[in-house]
């Protein structure tokens, strides 16, 4: 109501300004969500199919803008809680935009959501997320469900279907009603409950080494090592991966953090102490036939 | 400016579009949408623990002509006057000229009535947020930029935000973006991060210890821009001519402009 009232009693010195009237909105009427559904389109008749030319640089390498590309995440239930891990690389063609990008969002203090696809859609997208679950929490007076918040973006990247969005995400928290609860949710409109997830090109050697190790009775140590060494073998296999390990913890009191680390020590040490990756010796040497 | 620009030899009639609309064979005329251009450029910033830099060269280039030898990326934001001298953010953009001097207007114009509505300056890390959903808002049309915003945060230390066209961000230490992004940022990584540097006689293979990270004194940032600009210069067409550094402390912004080569 009250942003109805701002949006038709603006005074008249303002109504002729030289801003498009998507402009006006944020200079006159911060009131209003900042993070709004009103989005500028192209003028043509199909901006989907434009956006992909100028985007999208699987269908189009030499598209003019290339967005930057998230890739191996992964996270599990266990008797614990919820692991939930991601590497740190982003790369637009075949140039690593960043070996730093913060893969694990934070949506509150006991859900997590993570980054696949697209960085701007999931940074965006979940931070609009996190407005709607704190919004839930003020109108019913109690925190909002997993289920509930994973499907409201669900809901959401539904209507934008065919548009051109991007994401693979997984929303992880831990509720009273639920327990330890965990959705993936992308950008098809396609929402999964589930034990254990892997997202990303990375995924396959994500799932590789997180299958065949995978207990629901894992202790605490024993899934943060198993969450960290998945995210090592994608980052070694999938050049599209690399970086730092993101590391989480879900608990019942919300989440812990454990670090975001560098994979290239994290390696060496796995294969020296674990004496793993055999494949791989320290000194480069010539492969004799 | 860019319709006339184009070597008409090569290119044929000149407009900013790639291409025009033509005959084909068969009597069909294909059109096509494409409103962006690349002017070229390169800008990049790095922080300090007390101060920001933001340097970018002033060439503007579409194809192979260069339309001018002067113009500027670099911009002071949020101050109250035309002149911009109680600014407190520095935006740089590169990519397409048109978008960034249409983001650089909106996101001062939102700083400016965010300073006229609570009577402060907007901080750097509410302005990184903002200038994100700006960037989001033209998710379908996007703005072909990519920017990078500057500041001081609530602590005083340098702050520096980086960006993709549709708005993704994140906080770093450094950032070169633009046509030499991929010539200067790796040697930024060497010499900011000291990525690959190891102390001197620690070992080997294992043994080996990474330099410690340190934040770099003003002075050595300043050389290091120029150094980078001047390297990226030998190696790329389209930056060049002159070289504009923003300087940004408590006690304000400070503007250099240096001199690179013009050929």
């Amino acid at each position: 109501m009250d942003t109805l009232v701002a949006r038709y009693s603006r005074p008249a010195a303002h109504q002729n300004e030289t801003f498009g009237a998507d402009q006006d909105e944020d200079l006159f009427n911060d009131m209003a969500p900042t993070l709004s559904l009103k989005f500028a389109m192209p003028p043509v008749a199909q901006p989907s199919a434009w956006l992909r030319a100028a985007t999208d640089d699987r269908s189009n390498p030499a598209c003019p803008i290339k967005i930057a590309h998230g890739t191996t995440t992964l996270a599990f239930r266990f008797q614990g809680g919820i692991i939930v891990a991601t590497d740190s690389r982003a790369t637009a063609g075949n140039w690593i935009a960043s070996q730093t990008v913060k893969k694990v969002i934070e949506i509150n203090n006991c859900l997590l959501g993570t980054m696949a696809g697209g960085a701007a859609d999931c940074q965006y997208w979940l931070a609009w997320l996190g407005m709607q679950c704190r919004l839930h929490e003020l109108r019913h007076k109690r925190r909002i469900s997993v289920a509930a918040a994973s499907k409201i973006l669900a809901n959401l990247v539904y209507q934008y279907k065919g548009m051109g969005l991007s994401m693979g995400t997984m929303c992880a928290g831990v509720t009273k009603e639920e327990g330890p609860a965990l959705y993936y949710i992308d950008s098809d409109g396609t929402r999964l409950p589930g034990n254990l997830f892997c997202v990303g090109s990375g995924q396959t050697f994500a799932y590789g080494v997180l299958d065949a190790e995978y207990r629901y009775d894992l202790t605490e140590e024993e899934a943060l090592a198993l969450g960290s060494r998945s995210i090592l073998a994608a980052t070694h296999r999938d050049a599209y991966s690399g970086g730092f390990i993101n590391l989480y913890h879900v608990k019942e009191d919300g989440w812990v953090k454990h670090g975001f680390s560098d994979t290239n020590p994290i390696f060496w040490k796995t294969k020296l102490e674990k004496g793993e990756f055999t494949n791989v010796t320290s000194q480069f040497e010539r492969i004799e036939r | 400016m860019a319709m006339f620009s184009q070597n008409p030899v090569l290119n044929g009639p000149n407009y900013s579009f790639a291409e025009v609309p033509r005959d084909r064979v068969d009597g069909l005329r294909e059109h096509r949408f494409n409103p962006y251009t690349d002017n070229g450029g390169s800008t990049l910033a790095i922080t300090g623990a007390d101060f920001a830099i933001v340097a970018g060269d002033t060439r503007l280039t579409s194809g192979y002509s260069i339309n001018t030898r002067y113009a500027p990326k670099v911009f002071k934001i949020g101050g109250t006057n035309s002149n911009q001298s109680d600014a407190t953010l520095l935006l740089s953009v590169v990519g397409y000229a048109a978008d960034g001097e249409a983001l650089k207007e909106r996101l001062d114009a939102v700083c400016k009535m965010y300073r006229y509505r609570h009577n402060k300056p907007m901080s750097v890390n509410a302005c990184a947020k903002r200038l994100s959903t700006i960037l989001y808002q033209k998710r379908f049309f996007p703005y072909y930029v990519h920017a990078i915003l500057a500041g001081l945060d609530e602590e005083g230390k340098g702050a520096v935000y980086s960006y993709d066209p549709v708005g993704s961000y994140e906080r770093e230490q450094c950032r070169a973006a633009g046509a030499a992004a991929s010539l200067i940022m790796p040697f930024l990584d060497n010499q900011v991060n000291f990525k690959n540097q190891y102390q001197p006689g620690s070992g080997e293979g294992h043994a080996l210890a990474e330099r410690e990270k340190a934040p770099l004194p003003r002075e050595e940032v300043e050389i290091l821009v120029k150094d980078a600009f001047d390297s990226a210069v030998e190696r790329h067409i389209e930056v060049g001519d002159g070289l504009q550094m923003m300087i940004i402390t408590s006690s304000g912004i400070e503007e250099k402009l240096l001199p690179l080569k013009k050929d």
